[in-house]
């Protein structure tokens, strides 16, 4: 049986940008910014094509909640060899307040719509941090989770997942349909060659509305502030080794 | 308010986030109940049962919760909830309890709140975003709030001086067939636990191979340390994952951070800057490290490190 297989795909500010906190302290700089695929959902795409390629997986669809933009994070994602891609269109105060919750939601209201058998995510976007969305789209379809995947094996009708847990690794097994969520680990995303990024512009992406699947994002937070961290100074550069025992034993610390 | 802190251990051992959890429900205000959902759980209800600033200790035993998995562990949770009717549900932010809580929140319709640093009232709570490069405060409007903790922001619990009552918990139905948990490799170590260790030594990409990681393990024994390691040297294959220290890895907060061939990326950075001192040895005077360094030795590592270890 070929799996139908469902992937997430946000987009973030990119890894290498510096983060600038707004005057107003009401968010981050994201006007004029550059923008990507977040790093751990491209792990998660990576390995869903790989599902395609070794033949476990019939067919791949790309999700993207977000901005008009999120088309090009979408189209990233076909390019890497996904089928198709689903532009849930939130924006505006709407997407600066979607959280994880509302997104599991529409996630998982796609994957029944299309009948999906695997949700693959990545473990937590670079933006927020949360690390919420797989546990909870897993929760909302009564299916098991596998977070922070290191590799993915499929047995008979079940995934054996190898997890990064604090300690070291642990390896759980579960049933199919299932949610997994992809640490750094798993794979190295390829990067898409020109041809594919021909190819992946006739690819066809649906746009539709959290409305259309019957999920209300009503607002769950309210943003007090968002502020930068508090600064920490330079000390001093020691000489040599005694000063520094020397000085750690001023300071209490040895 | 009334909060329920979910205990992270072994069956035999209680993890120390759960005490950082129980000062952070504390903050909350109200009383704090402590769940213990294991398969044989005696020894960690009977350490707990001491910490002062805990009510009730909830005891859930069964076969079922072997491995600790999310699937078999909610229905616990939810039926506590349900008899009980707590205003928050806290765990640590570790692997267990992010894995768990959200579980848990989305079964419940509520957004959960993840690394909590800082608790400003009992809806009302600091988080870092971007990394750790920017800090958001939010209020949440849920009518329950379900959070994780970060174990290094809020000072552990005593361990002795409390009396908490014992109660069982009627158990829900918690046998399930939707994953099983198969086992778990853990590093072995004599050395401490790097997200509960008063100093820790790092490795970065300087230390060139894994063979010279001795350097730092010799220093962390004169020490009492604990040995971490910078992303670029996990990649490298210097050493294993569960060693990272940075935003992708484990954040720690140490009295003593000690970086060693460390440049001092953001994303390493994120996951130490808390560190009470920071000490940075690198032979490359430029390097971003030292922009955090209370102590900066401009050194070459590998005469630096011998000599400490030998003068401790």
């Amino acid at each position: 049986m070929a799996l139908r297989v469902l992937v997430g795909c946000k987009r973030v500010i990119d890894y290498a940008v510096r983060i600038r906190v707004k005057p107003d302290k009401t968010g981050v700089v994201t006007d004029g910014i550059k923008h990507s695929m977040n790093p751990f959902d491209e792990i998660a795409v990576e390995e869903a094509v790989r599902m395609k390629e070794k033949k476990i997986a019939s067919e791949v669809i790309a999700v993207s909640c977000g901005p008009m933009q999120s088309q090009e994070t979408l189209r990233t994602a076909l390019a890497m060899g996904v089928d198709r891609g689903i532009h849930v269109d939130v924006s505006g105060k709407d997407y600066e307040l979607l959280q994880p919750i509302h997104v599991s939601k529409i996630l998982a209201k796609i994957a029944q719509e299309e009948k999906c058998d695997i949700i693959l995510l990545g473990k937590q976007a670079i933006d927020d941090d949360s690390n919420q969305t797989a546990q909870m789209t897993a929760s909302l379809l009564n299916w098991p989770q596998a977070t922070y995947a290191s590799k993915i094996e499929k047995t008979n009708g079940e995934l054996q997942v190898l997890r990064e847990i604090d300690g070291g690794l642990e390896t759980v097994r579960v049933k199919i349909p299932a949610v997994i969520s992809a640490d750094l680990r798993l794979n190295e995303p390829r990067y898409a060659t020109l041809p594919n990024i021909m190819k992946a512009k006739k690819k066809p992406i649906k746009k539709v509305t959290p409305g259309d699947l019957g999920v209300e994002t009503d607002p769950r937070i309210e943003i007090l502030s968002v502020e930068d961290p508090p600064e920490r100074q330079a000390g001093i550069k020691v000489e040599d080794v005694d000063t520094l025992i020397a000085k750690l034993k001023e300071v209490g610390r040895i | 308010e009334s909060t329920l802190v979910i205990a992270e251990h072994t069956n035999e051992k209680l993890f120390p986030v759960t005490l950082n959890a129980v000062t952070a429900a504390n903050k909350i205000g109200g009383d704090v109940a402590c769940l213990v959902a294991g398969t044989k759980v005696a020894p960690v209800v009977e350490a707990l049962s001491k910490v002062p600033g805990i009510k009730k200790i909830l005891v859930a035993e069964n076969e079922a919760f072997h491995g600790f998995l999310p699937e078999a562990l909610t229905p616990l949770v939810l039926a506590t909830q349900k008899q009980f009717n707590f205003t928050h549900i806290l765990a640590g932010a570790t692997a267990f309890g992010k894995a768990l809580l959200p579980r848990i929140a989305a079964k419940l319709d509520v957004s959960p709140i993840s690394d909590v640093i800082a608790i400003k009232s009992s809806n009302t709570f600091v988080r870092p975003i971007y990394a750790g490069n920017a800090l958001l405060t939010l209020k949440s409007r849920d009518a329950v709030k379900v959070l994780t903790v970060r174990g290094t922001n809020f000072e552990a619990a005593a361990l002795d001086g409390g009396n908490a009552a014992r109660e069982n918990v009627p158990s829900a139905d918690s046998s399930q067939n939707l994953s099983q948990f198969v086992g778990q490799e853990l590093s072995k170590s004599d050395r401490p636990e790097l997200t509960s260790a008063k100093i820790v030594i790092s490795g970065g990409r300087g230390m060139k191979n894994g063979e010279n990681f001795k350097l730092l393990y010799d220093l962390a024994e004169k020490l009492g340390a604990a040995v971490g390691a910078s992303r670029a040297a996990v990649d490298a294959g210097f050493v294993p994952n569960d060693m990272q220290v940075g935003q992708t890895g484990k954040i720690v907060a140490p009295e003593l951070y000690i970086a060693v061939g460390i440049s001092g990326a953001i994303q390493h950075l994120a996951g130490m800057k808390d560190s009470k001192t920071i000490v940075a040895i690198n032979k490359d005077p430029e390097a971003p490290i030292f922009q955090v360094a209370d102590f900066g030795l401009v050194a070459d590592l590998f005469k630096a490190i011998p000599e400490l270890t030998a003068k401790l």
